[in-house]
């Protein structure tokens, strides 16, 4: 296992170097640059070129690029906010779009995980029925229409909850958000849950637990729930990634000071260092959330922990 | 072997029907079966014909869609207070059955080892969960004996296979651990689904002989079901012949096999592959089972019964009585109906068997 974890170390670092350097060739062939304002004259430009090294070959960018990363500098930003270091900036916006999805993919997937048991457990009951009407409005009501809605009734008419995200009370702003990001996911993963469950249930592994006279909260999560868990792990993994980078729409609604209007915004505006340091942080993000779900896979999945070890 | 003479399992009428989106499958129709301490019972028949769901039945395991409408299924027991109880599993709840019957007196291995065991648990802790379950056992005390159990059920290495996960086993050494698991609790009563069905052909003789081994060693009762007549053949003291949810022809071994009377057991034998015949061809029973969404009136055989009486058609045969432990159900027993032998095909088959069996000195 620990061999594997190295492996899969070394190969993370290696496709971030890869995904760097793709970013970089493509903000070069991005139209535009930073500097389009029309009344700056040529040499002006190429004073502001000169100054952030953007006259230089794509190469040397490339390399002092990665160097100074290494050291803990993403660069400076160029337009959204003028000379102000990138780490400043997505320091004080990541963390919140981090919390809010983090929260999201919590809620959605332990609520998610619940529901559909409950539907597997009481097949064809009218609870079954009602599990199954919340995933699919759920699934096919978009997040933003949850987060008007909820901001609407919890936050206008009865003042439970701040309407605009508040930085002093982090926690009580981020439960609407968190809410309304967190039912596709809490849909999707009951869906999932109890089709999964019922396919275990139907085995002749748990017919056999029962046979052996394994009955209620032993035979469900010793035997059923450990079983189903592969799969819905794999389900949640993606859907983690997406909540934890930020929903644009649901930051405009809550005005939350995110990394979702963040990189909207520097792609508008062209400013480079910004667009390329969130996609890097993204891609980090995508591949350490990969590696704790091939890392869990092992631990609940015997078949895929040994096999790796003979690896 | 263990005496003869104490009843374990008794069932008695068992009906048992089906509800599916189709309509009602009336899946057992009144069955009775019985079963002396010690003893081995087959039940034998095509797919299909109910023998899994008589003994699921028996286990409380039966699908939620099942009704059981009439019948009792009454199992004999030494008690937790020592004294001998009488129980219809029928009547009982399904956490009572869970708690004292399951695992406890009794065991079922099933049909295929490859998807029968937990992938995700390892074998040692399967076989440690039943006794831990029911009887608290210390968890070293419980280690000790799964590791005894894996040795007793011809497991090299035992200490080391503990810790393995079913699919670093074969299949035959995963129906050596189901076997074991099945006889955590030192059950007195093992239920054999199809045991050997999914094995290859040499281990299936081993697992035979294991399960042979284990009841001869703890004089424990064995049911047997399968489809499969050497299989009975090698094992069994009596055999019920079962057709469409019903015993069609039930007796000692050697009745069944050297003077079979329904023309369903007759067709089984026949279609037993054998290497001494002229006849190159394997002779198998033509048409498939009846669907018992539509139960036929009569006779359910009487359709690929190529002897069929009229009366066949209308009225289901009782069982008639041949000796005192051999009967079947078919009118070609009934004083009026006319003489029909069994297959001359057969009967040679029938005759070389029986020079066989006492060319070897065997006793089956």
């Amino acid at each position: 296992m620990k061999k594997y974890v190295a492996k899969r170390v070394i190969t993370a670092i290696f496709t971030l170097l890869v995904i760097l350097l793709v970013l970089f060739i493509l903000m070069q062939l991005m139209p535009g640059s930073p500097f389009n304002d029309e009344k700056l004259t040529a040499d002006q430009k190429a004073a502001l070129y000169a100054k952030y090294g953007l006259d230089q070959p794509v190469v040397v960018q490339f390399f002092h690029y990665v160097v100074n990363m290494l050291r803990g500098d993403f660069g400076v930003s160029y337009k959204i906010s003028k000379n102000t270091p990138i780490a400043q900036l997505i320091a004080v916006r990541l963390p919140v779009s981090i919390a809010i999805g983090g929260y999201a993919v919590a809620l959605g997937a332990l609520v998610g995980l619940i529901l559909g048991l409950i539907a597997a457990l009481r097949r064809d009951t009218i609870l079954d029925t009602l599990c199954t009407v919340i995933s699919v409005i759920g699934v096919s009501v978009p997040s933003y229409v949850f987060a008007l809605a909820l901001s609407f009734q919890f936050g206008y008419k009865w003042h439970l909850f701040p309407m605009l995200y508040n930085t002093a009370e982090a926690l009580n702003s981020s439960v609407l958000p968190s809410v309304s990001l967190s039912m596709f996911t809490m849909a999707s993963i009951a869906r999932f849950t109890r089709t999964e469950m019922l396919e275990v249930m139907g085995s002749e592994y748990m017919l056999l637990a029962e046979s052996k006279g394994i009955s209620g909260g032993a035979l469900i999560f010793r035997h059923a729930l450990r079983n189903a868990l592969i799969p819905i792990i794999t389900v949640l993994a993606p859907l983690i990634v997406d909540l934890m980078t930020g929903s644009l729409v649901v930051e405009k609604i809550f005005s939350i000071p995110g990394v979702g209007s963040l990189l909207v915004n520097a792609i508008q505006s062209n400013d480079y260092n910004v667009v390329i340091s969130l996609s890097f942080i993204y891609s980090a993000m995508y591949i350490a959330i990969m590696l704790v779900v091939d890392i869990l896979y092992g631990i609940i999945d015997p078949r895929i922990r040994l096999a790796k070890d003979d690896a | 072997m263990a005496e003869y003479n104490e009843k374990i399992l008794d069932i008695k009428n068992l009906d048992i029907t089906f509800k599916t989106i189709a309509g009602p499958i009336h899946a057992i129709r009144g069955i009775n079966v019985d079963l002396m301490k010690g003893e081995t019972v087959a039940i034998v028949g095509e797919s299909g014909s109910g023998k899994s769901v008589t003994m699921k039945a028996a286990m409380g395991i039966l699908a939620q869609n099942a009704v059981v409408n009439s019948g009792t299924i009454e199992f004999t027991y030494i008690g937790d207070n020592g004294e001998k109880e009488t129980v219809d599993i029928l009547k009982q709840s399904k956490t009572w059955i869970r708690k004292n019957i399951n695992g406890r007196r009794i065991s079922m291995v099933f049909q295929d080892p490859m998807t029968s065991l937990d992938p995700t648990m390892n074998i040692g802790k399967q076989i440690m969960e039943g006794m831990i379950w029911h009887y608290k056992t210390p968890k070293q005390e419980a280690y000790d004996k799964a590791v005894q159990l894996l040795k007793e059920v011809g497991i090299e290495d035992a200490e080391k296979r503990m810790k393995n996960y079913p699919h670093q086993l074969s299949g035959g050494m995963r129906q050596r651990v189901v076997i074991a698991i099945a006889l955590a609790c030192d059950p007195d009563l093992l239920i054999c689904d199809e045991p050997t069905t999914a094995l290859d052909v040499t281990i299936q003789a081993k697992i035979l002989e294991l399960i042979k081994k284990v009841q001869r060693e703890r004089g424990i009762s064995v049911i047997y079901i399968t489809h499969d007549l050497g299989v009975v053949a090698k094992v069994a003291d009596y055999v019920n012949v079962m057709y469409a949810g019903k015993i069609v022809e039930t007796g000692k071994i050697n009745e069944i096999y050297y003077d079979p009377r329904h023309p369903y057991t007759w067709g089984l034998l026949s279609a037993m592959p054998d290497l001494d015949t002229d006849d190159d061809r394997l002779y198998t029973i033509p048409g498939s089972p009846p669907n018992l969404i539509r139960e036929p009136a009569g006779d359910a055989f009487a359709m690929r019964n190529r002897q069929a009486l009229v009366v066949d058609d209308k009225v289901d045969a009782p069982m008639f009585k041949i000796t005192d432990t051999h009967y079947a159900a078919t009118w070609l027993l009934d004083p009026r109906a006319p003489k029909v032998e069994m297959p001359i095909e057969l009967k040679h088959r029938i005759e070389r068997m029986k020079k066989e069996a006492e060319d070897y000195g065997s006793t089956i």
